[in-house]
């Protein structure tokens, strides 16, 4: 397939690793920021692949994972109302809030919808002027221009049915974050491709200055992926602290700026809890005061539902590398595949669930040494 | 700032899975289908010849050794390309039969009509079932009509059973893998599925993707010149073949490791699966069958099936190995390695 393929190519992908093993002298831990270059890490394998020096961490970047519970708990509240239609993305349908999910709701009588994009929702409320059609806007600055648009066309045609329940989280005020963490272990960060062809690369100056670590812009197939991972370990051997661009292809220094401009006339920055982590500071957008009106959480009083996330797992620090799920009291009694505590136990991508699984086969300490 | 952050309490969805009612998952061939089976059918039901969890049962009655099978279709749309619910119903229920190694004689098809359903589709579903019944060299030999209010159901409901007559000492189970036997896939995978989501969803993949319907137990019969050297068959129908994998590889206690660049998938089928972020290893197929053999038969059994106009682009996608028993592996196209593991529901597109 044109444009995929030739980034798939075992040859090219055996000497950029080659390239990156003569680079490597001694051990480096980099941050994929983005759910997505995890996904592409685990399913190609690349991870057991590079030098053992190299440890991957997988960063908060998958918007399922960091959106709060009680936003969740909120979702589910609207989702509920009888003259609700809620539109989702379709994995977040099985992101557990408190106490259910949307499949739950939707067993127990609600009309929950997958959608491919914000748009449909819009559609399914001109077509259906008597439901009260709610979308679930959730994601980084990639999904949040169609979001941004969704509400601009429901407020062109005049929709009252429409609404939109927000919880968009951006990425730089997540570096900062993790970077100012006293128990922050990164040194170089790949940073989101997608998230950057939305926003430009202009954003992660101010932070490569600011905390001296490279940030290299990375895509996601298997040679986008090692290609960043090459950078990252030039600029670390090397001693410098750049900003590259590894994805040219897609993200240009401006970003897209019909984008921004419609990000910018919808969303306005807001604190946010990450789930699980925590609030960051102006780390979030909602709607701005003149889209009031497509706010769901206004629309259906939702706002004061709030929820304590109980932290029975140490994902959080598995994500971060402080901790190998391994060493985790939970792994592997209270915590397996079939009863996961927490999302790294969840899918097969998981941390968890890759040691658990590869554990029936590979001496743990193999796992260890590829990572 | 860093003070009032908490990398401790990550937790980020673990989905449910002790759902107390019927969620869409429970249909989607995955795990919780597999434990809704294992945990509140089998208790209730247990006998040798279910607990052998093949696509069909096989049981003796008289002299004769039967293969029965039984399957529901609620397909939507009932129309789509390369096929209609009725297809689905007769091939379905004919492959399952044909995966035990039985020859397919007879089925039942029972309907359960909405009120309101126009009877001219009624009667083309009807004649594709007719169709597809003569092409298998099956007959329908009985059935049942119920209606329910309109509202109550997706247009029709189709229900099939059917039985087979088995060869005296053929054993063909998904039990029966052994370390070292070679698996082969019939052809193009993920058609089905695709074609389904593309009407479904209104969603186009540049050239159409038409379903791969079709009954299987032809390509089966002209495998059975080497019976003694099939130890498995399965149609990877929903849940698709990483599915079919990973129940043969619990059953018979095996590894299985697949090889990512032999699989054959079509352009497509590969274009959507990356649009919606899925993975074709879990797209439904319902003309395919994956083969477990030994692998001294492999090339041979690969003739017979390429000769056969259903197994024209049959190849060998890995093999059953001894290593991590009941998971299956796959090495992906830069030469490093994954778990295929069962899907916990249904694929959902992913949103990053």
């Amino acid at each position: 397939m044109k444009y995929l393929d030739e980034f798939r190519d075992p040859e090219l992908a055996g000497r950029l690793f080659e390239e990156i093993r003569r680079l490597t002298t001694r051990p480096w831990a980099l941050m994929e920021v983005c759910g997505g270059q995890t996904h592409s890490i685990i399913r190609n394998g690349i991870d057991q692949l590079l030098p053992p020096a190299i440890e991957l961490i997988h960063g908060p970047g998958c918007p399922v994972c960091v959106t709060p519970l009680e936003v969740i708990d909120r979702a589910l509240a609207i989702a509920a109302r009888p003259e609700v239609t809620f539109c989702s993305f379709g994995d977040m349908l099985r992101v557990p809030g408190s106490s259910q999910d949307l499949f739950r709701v939707k067993s127990a009588g609600g009309d929950v919808r997958v959608v491919y994009s914000p748009l449909d929702a819009v559609k399914l409320a001109q077509q259906l002027p008597e439901r009260q059609v709610v979308f679930f806007g959730i994601g980084f600055e990639t999904t949040a221009p169609a979001n941004a648009m969704a509400v601009v066309q429901a407020e062109r045609l005049g929709l009252h049915n429409f609404s939109m329940l927000v919880s968009h989280v951006l990425v730089p005020p997540a570096i900062s974050a993790i970077m100012e963490s006293p128990q922050n272990r990164v040194q170089a960060f790949l940073a989101a491709g997608h998230v950057c062809s939305v926003m430009g690369t202009w954003q992660y100056e101010p932070l490569v200055s600011r905390y001296r670590v490279p940030i290299v812009v990375t895509g996601f197939e298997p040679l986008d992926v090692l290609e960043g991972v090459r950078r990252a370990i030039a600029q670390l051997e090397e001693g410098r602290a750049e900003l590259e661009n590894a994805y040219p292809r897609a993200v240009r220094p401006e970003g897209n700026r019909p984008a921004q401009q419609v990000l910018e006339q919808v969303f306005e920055v807001t604190d946010r809890n990450w789930r699980g982590i925590g609030p960051i500071p102006g780390s979030g957008w909602r709607l701005r005061e003149r889209y009031r009106a497509f706010d769901a959480e206004e629309r259906f009083a939702v706002g004061h539902i709030r929820t304590d996330e109980s932290p029975l797992c140490h994902s959080g620090e598995v994500l971060q590398g402080l901790l190998k799920p391994n060493q985790c009291p939970a792994f592997g009694k209270e915590c397996t595949p079939r009863t996961p505590l927490g999302a790294t136990m969840v899918s097969s991508e998981g941390a968890c669930a890759a040691y658990f699984q590869y554990g029936r086969f590979i001496p743990v300490g193999a796992v260890e040494a590829s990572r | 700032m860093s003070n009032t952050l908490s990398f401790e309490g990550w937790v980020c969805p673990a989905p449910l899975r002790d759902y107390p009612t019927i969620v869409m998952g429970h249909g989607g061939g995955g795990k919780l289908s597999a434990e809704l089976v294992q945990h509140l059918f089998l208790p209730a039901f247990h006998n040798a010849a279910l607990e052998q969890l093949g696509d069909a049962a096989v049981v003796q009655a008289g002299s004769a050794r039967l293969a029965f099978s039984t399957d529901s279709f609620v397909v939507r749309p009932l129309f789509f390309p390369g096929g209609t619910i009725g297809d689905l119903a007769v091939n379905g229920t004919v492959n399952d039969l044909a995966m035990s190694g039985a020859t397919p004689l007879f089925l039942s098809a029972g309907f359960i009509l909405e009120e309101g359903m126009p009877l001219d589709q009624l009667g083309a579903i009807a004649a594709s079932m007719g169709a597809a019944a003569r092409q298998a060299g099956v007959a329908l030999v009985t059935g049942d009509t119920k209606v329910v209010d309109r509202g109550h159901g997706d247009g029709v409901f189709i229900n099939t059973s059917g039985v087979g007559l088995l060869p005296p000492g053929l054993t063909i189970g998904p039990h029966l893998a052994r370390p070292g036997d070679v698996v082969i896939v019939s052809g193009p995978i993920g058609l089905h599925g695709i074609a389904i989501l593309s009407v479904r969803e209104g969603l186009e993949f540049g050239s159409a993707v038409e379903s791969d319907t079709a009954p299987l137990n032809g390509l089966v019969a002209a495998m059975l010149a080497r019976a003694e050297a099939i130890h498995a068959l399965r149609d990877p129908t929903r849940g698709g073949v990483a599915s079919t994998l990973n129940e043969i590889a619990a059953a018979s206690r095996v590894g299985i490791s697949i090889n990512e660049r032999a699989l054959p998938v079509p352009g497509p089928v590969r274009a959507a699966c990356e649009l919606l972020g899925m993975d074709p290893l879990y797209v439904a197929n319902e003309g395919k069958l994956v083969a477990i053999v030994a692998r001294e038969a492999a090339e041979e059994l690969l003739a017979l099936m390429r000769a056969h106009p259903r197994g024209a682009m049959a190849t060998i996608i890995g093999e059953v190995t001894a290593d991590h028993p009941g998971v299956v592996v796959a090495r992906t196209g830069i030469g490093g390695a994954r778990v295929v593991d069962m899907q916990v529901g249904e694929q959902l597109p992913r949103i990053c």
